[in-house]
């Protein structure tokens, strides 16, 4: 069947808009249906995302899609829709006042060159709360919120969203002929594009500043501001952009359970806590998963919880974990039952807990470390001379202790180590090497 | 068959599983493993998962994403909820399907940011102007972080609402042991559309309590969605009667439905005095203190309630009858005690189990409270 042409965009039957008498608002939205007539998309494949101020009256008077959404934030409903949708077309009417508090999106939909079109109604002040400056209130102009004058440099939008990558930029006023062939080349641009529309607030602007169509282009000109199309480049829009970047991850199977089979068996009754206390970059939290899934392999329940400072590079890494024949989850933190403690920064993060140590526990420590105070049985582990790397040492550490207590079964650690087989090779060598430590 | 895994990874295959295809999201500790999770998992299945430029723009993309067909999900920590806010009203009001992981860390403002806290739940409820209802579920542990995050899905589905799962920071990042086979499969619940051949009012509800069907963007009707106070249609309205009727049915939907959110697990123990509360990842001390206390010879019950909001106020009732006094444990200085507060008789004394200094309540908390030990 062949679609009859459409002749208007407009939702006829709820017309007149409700802007008022000299504002440019109807005049933009009327030249805006001329371009959507020139271009006969289907209506439920245009979004017009309308912002807050007076242009966000008119989605209504659309027959499109539309989302009416909050100041500011048109852009990201528009980026979301178009992420969702990309072969839609999605069309933004923000004001002079959205692109103050919307900025930061604009600026990024420019960046990331999203496939829609921005058009601006600039009235040069918020026509809807009563005549407040925006960011695009030209120096030494009167609004209710500069009695005195203005004194802020007005933004340049076009300038701004051009330089951070907005591939179509134009500008134009709601008194230009070929406004509708503009608006119809930017929404044909395949990628984002901006144009600013100057006019007159009838309300606020043209009467506090006397300002008309004359003194309009006046400014434009004492700007630099040219009309026109100012620039158009030619660069992947970002949502199918996205797309063909991810496109070889199509059909990879999704992150799943990985099982650990029982394998091993361990004598231990009660719950165990271990605490392993190194530093960043050692592969402390990397050793103690081993550990953990080490005694998962052996029949036990393992958790693991790693702490460390926000700076990842630097200072202290420790990990607890808690071993126990049933799956209960120990809470809080009482006093480990096992402590390995491999280089300055744990034994410093550690200190309190190394002290608080019981007469039944067992402190595993570089022997480089000692003396330390503590109560525990203190078990030298004598690193430096097995000139391994520092990143095994935790690896080491754990083999040693799980020769020392009997946990459960090294061969189990060791089983551990290799699940991930790119550091099979290096772990498994780390362990071997543990078995002078004990001394 | 066991594993090892954290909440975040639990989460994302929730998510997956619930038929998400979206995420947009944010860094920020300690909400930032299900953001590259789901970066990394979303284009196996042709979905999109993208970091927004902040956290306002997380929502947004969010929300126009589910208004264009996609089952999304969005993940952050309290500083990220506050910049959420503004659009979880308009989600709110707009009616949108969308589920918000918040793994809670210390506040107020950055606070503590590896720290863990259970310190938004009052925020979560009422944290946008109008105070209209959300529903916030939350987990105590790993396989509940999952089946709890399909059953969000499921929910934001049903009633076109944002759905929170409240979580934490030590259930997110600690690993732990799961056996594979416990997992709970929750059946996924499809989108409710409007059929392609009838006529689609957006917000068209024969009853207060009844949830519109959607169309998406694109799809075979045109769309009209607005933050504003709006009538069927979707077009602004100051007509008193369609305000109060879109108000009244914002509440309706949640509040006449209570039943179908409800989610608790109840230990009542014949002759118990003592009844104790909680929820999240405080309910593990919880249980485990009732044990101790049950095998030093109290008599105690308990009550873990996975669905924060609404309160569940008939199971909460329930499990109150009979008991003298009711223990509420939480990582915060009473947030949650004051939903329980409301709903004691006269003769039973609430009393409150909290901890503000970055360190977990123990059994032995509730206990030395509770004068159970």
């Amino acid at each position: 069947m062949i679609q009859a042409e459409r002749t208007t965009y407009l939702n006829e039957d709820l017309l007149p808009m409700p802007f008022c008498p000299g504002c440019g608002h109807s005049t933009i939205l009327e030249k805006l249906d001329e371009a959507l007539v020139n271009l006969q998309l289907d209506p439920r494949q245009v979004v017009l995302v309308t912002d807050i101020g007076c242009q966000g009256l008119s989605d209504k008077y659309f027959s499109t899609n539309a989302f009416h959404g909050l100041h500011g934030r048109s852009v990201t409903y528009a980026t979301g829709i178009k992420l969702a949708n990309p072969d839609l077309k999605v069309i933004v009417l923000i004001g002079d006042g959205g692109c103050g508090i919307g900025g930061h999106h604009l600026l990024n939909a420019a960046r990331r060159n999203i496939g829609m079109t921005v058009l601006v109604f600039n009235n040069l002040n918020f026509g809807m709360t009563g005549g407040e400056h925006s960011v695009m209130t030209p120096v030494d102009a009167v609004t209710t919120t500069t009695r005195y004058g203005h004194v802020e440099q007005p933004l340049d939008i076009c300038g701004t969203v051009q330089v951070n990558g907005a591939s179509f930029v134009a500008r134009s006023t709601s008194f230009e002929k070929d406004l509708p062939d503009l608006i119809t080349q930017a929404i044909q641009h395949d990628g984002f594009s901006l144009v600013d529309i100057w006019e007159l607030c009838s309300a606020y602007y043209a009467p506090s500043n006397r300002f008309n169509k004359k003194l309009l282009y006046a400014t434009m000109d004492e700007l630099g501001y040219d009309t026109g199309v100012l620039f158009q480049g030619d660069r992947p829009e970002y949502t199918r952009a996205y797309r063909e970047s991810v496109q070889d991850q199509r059909g990879k199977p999704l992150i799943a359970p990985r099982p650990l089979d029982t394998r091993y068996t361990s004598n231990l009754t009660g719950p165990v806590h271990c605490a392993v206390a190194g530093a960043a970059g050692k592969k402390i939290g990397t050793a103690a998963a081993a550990f953990s899934q080490g005694a998962i392999l052996s029949g036990l329940w393992a958790t693991q919880r790693n702490e460390y400072p926000v700076t990842v590079k630097t200072g202290h890494s420790v990990a607890d974990v808690i071993l126990s024949r049933e799956d209960t989850v120990q809470m809080g933190k009482p006093s480990p039952d096992v402590m390995l403690v491999l280089f300055p920064e744990g034994l410093k993060k550690e200190q309190a807990r190394v002290a608080d140590l019981s007469e039944d526990a067992v402190l595993y420590i570089n022997a480089d470390l000692l003396p330390v105070e503590t109560r525990a049985r203190v078990v030298p582990l004598n690193f430096s001379a097995t000139r391994q790397k520092k990143e095994y040492w935790a690896m080491m550490g754990i083999a040693a202790l799980l020769v020392d207590t009997g946990l459960y079964p090294l061969a189990a650690f060791r089983d551990a180590a290799a699940l991930r087989r790119e550091f099979a090779e290096k772990n498994l060598a780390a362990i071997d090497a543990s078995a002078g430590l004990l001394g | 068959m066991r594993e090892f895994i954290d909440g975040a990874e639990a989460i994302v295959r929730g998510a997956l599983d619930a038929g998400c295809d979206f995420f947009a999201g944010y860094p920020i500790t300690p909400a930032t493993p299900i953001l590259l999770h789901m970066v990394r998992e979303l284009p196996k299945i042709d979905g999109v998962a993208i970091q927004a430029e902040d956290e306002i723009a997380s929502m947004g993309f969010c929300i126009g994403a589910a208004m264009t067909g996609c089952r999304v999900l969005t993940a952050t920590s309290g500083p990220g909820i506050s910049l959420y806010s503004e659009n979880i009203g308009l989600a709110i009001m707009g009616e949108v399907p969308l589920v918000i992981i918040n793994v809670q860390r210390m506040g107020p403002s950055t606070g503590g940011a590896t720290t863990t806290a259970q310190g938004d739940i009052q925020f979560m409820r009422w944290g946008m102007s109008g105070g209209y209802p959300v529903i916030v579920l939350s987990p105590t542990n790993v396989l509940e972080c999952y089946s709890l995050t399909r059953r969000a899905f499921n929910l934001a589905e049903r009633f076109r609402v944002p759905v929170f799962l409240a979580t934490d920071k030590e259930t997110v990042a600690t690993r732990t042991t799961v056996n594979i086979s416990a997992y709970e499969q929750v059946p996924v619940r499809e989108r409710t559309l409007t059929a392609a051949e009838a006529e689609f009012i957006p917000y068209h509800v024969a009853q207060p309590d009844e949830v519109p069907p959607m169309s998406p963007y694109g799809g075979p009707h045109v769309v009209r969605f607005t933050s504003s106070s709006h009538n069927e249609r979707g077009y602004l309205t100051k007509n008193p009667a369609d305000v109060e009727g879109l108000n009244r049915h914002l509440v309706a939907k949640i509040d006449e439905h209570v039943d179908e959110i409800t989610l608790v697990m109840t230990d009542i123990q014949p002759g118990a005095e003592t009844l104790i509360v909680s929820y999240g990842l405080t309910a593990r001390a919880a249980l485990e203190a009732a044990e101790l206390a049950r095998a030093a010879g109290h008599a105690v019950s308990t009550l873990v309630i996975y669905s924060l909001w609404p309160v569940p106020e008939a199971a909460i009732r329930a499990a109150l009858d009979g008991v003298r006094r009711v223990l509420v444990a939480e990582l915060n200085l009473g947030q949650y005690r004051r939903e329980i507060e409301r709903l004691v008789r006269d003769d039973q004394q609430v009393i409150g189990v909290h901890r503000v200094d970055g360190q977990l309540i123990s059994p032995h908390d509730i206990l030395q409270k509770g004068e159970l030990l």
